[in-house]
């Protein structure tokens, strides 16, 4: 009953196509009469992906984010026995080994689900919105938007509270997506995925060299930026984390409200606008759900690339193409891979630690370009 | 249709003539044998020209001629400046007789052995950043795809970086170092980007990615270092002419003199490429061999520019657009984007000596700095003119 090997192959155009039956109130069974379209639309009971199939995904994403979680407890630069780290976890906390897992894995696993979380979704909305399959808040240069902001607002200006802070994130995440889309749009063809990349890589350069600048006048700047600027989860304490989580939790319910529209936009511009989708306030709603996203990510976490590009992908793999199921397991397994990164960049280079964004580009790298790769010119 | 193609070219008195305008020249087109050395006439409105031998032919675009010309005067005259210039002031008539070995012994030092070589350097990285970028902007079709941004000169990057944090190589100096890693950077991207042959699109998105891990390598490299290794790597990565002598100045000028005469023999080609692949093929170019030349060209010239003299920021991006705007051209001219490319690097140098007297900024800031605003123009303006994708 389910196509399974058809459905995990569909994509681009096809896949698109069955996102957009989801966003009408057509039932998964509708779309099964025969169709002279093609071979998509004749495989439209892949759409119907039964209820069952997806509910099993979105647990087998929760187990293996719990297990992961688990793991990145357990492991690190330093080695600690599975019993002591269980015997602290559920006893006394004031051991040396008690602090080490209280006070440094726990905040960090905690980020890694939070920012991993964010990245994904921000990804996800990012391509749907942009019908771009290589969106990505890192790669189209929101990210750097946001760490020259903070750039300026914590190494220039000296603040120290997050609430003080992160709204340069935001603001730096909305003009630089603005600025890349608004470039990335001009000119003959519209949006594609090369100027929208290159408009992404530009901006990223163009504040990267005005940084270096900044820190030639204050090396105090280059000390502290430097090591926050390869984006990493250590370092952080539960207090800030949980200080964004309301800007998190705000992103990801406007990213969920708009994901039936973001359905029909799959469709193209002008049919989801004849389906009655106000295409302009579900632009605001998605640009200020990725900017809520991306800022309040890159203020802890500082910019990681590739996670919001992979794991959308990913899903789209594993669950077909509807927003409604893709954005909600995004969201678990974005933290999967942020933190299995984490956890190889601690384990990789004992008793150094590599940090997660680098991890991460280099595990993101080979995927993208692989994308680039298997689809024809005419799918980007 | 078919027999029409296959009749043999017609020679100067073969075909009747009646439906041609200007027939007129081409009688008097000199033939195999003929004493005519060179042709010029009117074309459509513009000036074209003919060389006997050897057989090329090309159009006279008088701005575009007058557009070189004044660039370099002004990029000479910024030479005479950055000559005379400096702690120890010479005047313009004991500098320039020293350029060629006259004068008196002191100023004859002063410029042969520190002046000139680094504004040397200066001006042949300058020149070589600003072919490779009108090569990488034409080939592409997109004004932003200049080597920084495809990762050639991030690869430099790394490998210098890796060579300074990690010692790896560390008698090979940075100039072979950053020499290898752009090189072996290239190659990557365009093996990655080979799938039955490569487009121009492909090659700029693969080395996007190749880009971000570059960066993130010379990243980690940094985080690990220690202070004063930091200092230096990040002193090399902005792009810095301090202390260019003869030995960095000469290994350009040999790779300037084998890879600028090749890149102008092979601009046809080029021109050819910038009207699509499609396009080309019917033109009987071989696309996937001229892209692979061209490409090569580009990367060397970039590759030994940046061990030269760092990856100084944003010059092979700005030069080529800058000629385009001054020259009118549909396409980043070769000749006025080097000699452009030439007079930023100069000028900017010597912007960095002199702006504050006790501190010497690296050229790579200056460029920053200015290209900065710039970039942004012309990300505004950018894409109206590329298709780009």
């Amino acid at each position: 009953m389910i196509h399974v090997t058809e459905e995990t192959r569909s994509s681009g155009p096809v896949a698109a196509e069955r996102a957009g039956r989801a966003g009408g109130k057509a039932s998964p069974g509708v779309s099964d009469a025969p169709h002279p379209g093609g071979r998509g639309v004749r495989s439209g009971a892949g759409f119907g992906r039964s209820r069952v199939h997806r509910l099993l995904l979105l647990a087998g994403a929760l187990g293996l984010l719990v297990l992961l979680c688990a793991l990145s407890i357990a492991v690190g630069s330093r080695q600690i026995p599975l019993g002591q780290v269980l015997a602290v976890l559920t006893g006394p906390h004031d051991t040396q080994i008690g602090r080490i897992v209280w006070d440094v894995r726990v905040p960090r696993t905690l980020l890694g689900v939070l920012a991993g979380s964010a990245l994904g979704v921000a990804g996800a909305v990012m391509q749907a919105l942009t019908r771009n399959p290589l969106a990505d808040p890192g790669l189209l240069g929101v990210s750097a938007g946001a760490a020259f902001a903070l750039m300026l607002a914590v190494g220039v200006m000296g603040m120290t509270s997050l609430y003080g802070y992160v709204w340069f994130a935001f603001a730096g995440a909305l003009a630089a997506s603005v600025v890349v889309y608004v470039v990335g749009g001009l000119g003959r063809g519209g949006q594609t995925p090369v100027k929208l990349a290159l408009a992404g890589i530009a901006v990223t350069f163009m504040l990267e060299s005005v940084t270096r600048g900044v820190s030639l006048i204050d090396p105090q700047v280059l000390n502290r930026y430097r090591y926050w600027a390869s984006g990493s989860l250590a370092g952080q304490e539960t207090a800030t984390i949980l200080q964004v989580l309301p800007f998190l939790v705000g992103g990801a319910i406007l990213a969920v409200s708009i994901t039936p529209a973001l359905n029909n936009i799959a469709l193209g511009d002008d049919v989801a606008a004849a389906l009655g989708r106000r295409l302009g306030r579900i632009r605001m709603r998605g640009a200020l759900s990725v900017m809520l996203l991306t800022g309040a990510a890159v203020a802890v976490a500082g910019p990681i690339v590739f996670i919001g590009l992979v794991v959308p992908h990913a899903v789209r793999a594993l669950s077909g193409p509807d927003q409604r199921w893709l954005i909600p397991l995004t969201a678990l397994l974005a933290p999967c891979l942020l933190l299995a990164a984490d956890i190889i960049g601690r384990v990789v280079a004992r008793p150094q630690e590599i940090d997660v964004g680098i991890v991460a580009a280099f595990l993101g790298a080979p995927f993208f370009i692989a994308l680039i790769r298997r689809r024809r010119l005419a799918e980007l | 249709m078919s027999a029409a193609r296959e009749r043999p070219r017609p020679a100067h008195h073969g075909r009747p003539h009646h439906d041609q305008p200007h027939h007129d020249q081409y009688k008097h087109r000199p033939g195999r044998g003929s004493t005519s050395v060179i042709e010029v006439s009117r074309v459509g409105g513009r000036t074209a020209v003919r060389l006997a031998r050897p057989p090329v032919s090309g159009v006279v675009r008088p701005r575009l001629l007058v557009t070189c010309a004044a660039l370099a005067c002004a990029t000479f005259a910024v030479l005479c400046v950055s000559l005379t210039t400096g702690e120890f002031p010479l005047p313009v008539t004991e500098a320039v007789p020293a350029l060629w070995g006259g004068g008196d012994p002191g100023a004859r030092l002063i410029v042969q052995e520190f002046r000139l070589p680094r504004a040397l350097a200066g001006m042949l990285a300058g020149a070589a950043f600003g072919v490779s970028g009108a090569i990488f902007q034409t080939l592409t079709r997109n004004p932003l795809a200049s080597p920084d941004m495809l990762g050639i000169t991030q690869g430099a990057g790394v490998a210098v970086v890796g060579g300074i944090v990690l010692g790896l190589g560390a008698g090979l100096g940075t100039q072979t170092l950053g020499l290898t890693g752009a090189l072996l950077t290239a190659v990557l991207i365009y093996v990655l980007a080979w799938k039955r042959g490569t487009t121009g699109f492909r090659i700029v998105l693969v080395g996007i990615g190749v880009n971000w891990v570059c960066v993130s390598a010379t990243q980690y490299l940094i985080v690990r270092a220690k202070v004063y290794q930091a200092q230096e790597a990040v002193g090399w990565l902005v792009g810095n002419l301090n202390g260019r002598g003869w030995e960095s100045a000469r290994p350009l000028i040999l790779a300037l003199a084998v890879l600028v005469p090749l890149v102008l023999v092979l601009s046809p080609w080029l021109r050819a490429l910038h009207l699509g692949d499609q396009v080309a093929g019917g033109l009987g170019v071989p696309v996937q061999r001229a892209r692979l030349a061209l490409l090569c060209a580009a990367v060397g010239l970039v590759a030994f520019a940046t061990a030269a003299a760092g990856p100084v920021a944003f010059v092979a991006l700005a030069a080529p657009q800058i000629a385009l705007r001054l020259a009118g051209t549909a396409r980043p001219p070769l000749t006025a984007s080097a000699v452009t490319g030439a007079l930023v690097v100069l000028g900017c140098d010597l912007l960095g000596q002199r702006l504050f007297p006790d501190l010497e900024l690296p050229v790579g800031v200056i460029t920053g700095v200015l290209g900065a605003p710039f970039l942004l123009w012309l990300l505004a303006r950018a894409n109206r003119i590329g298709s780009g994708g």
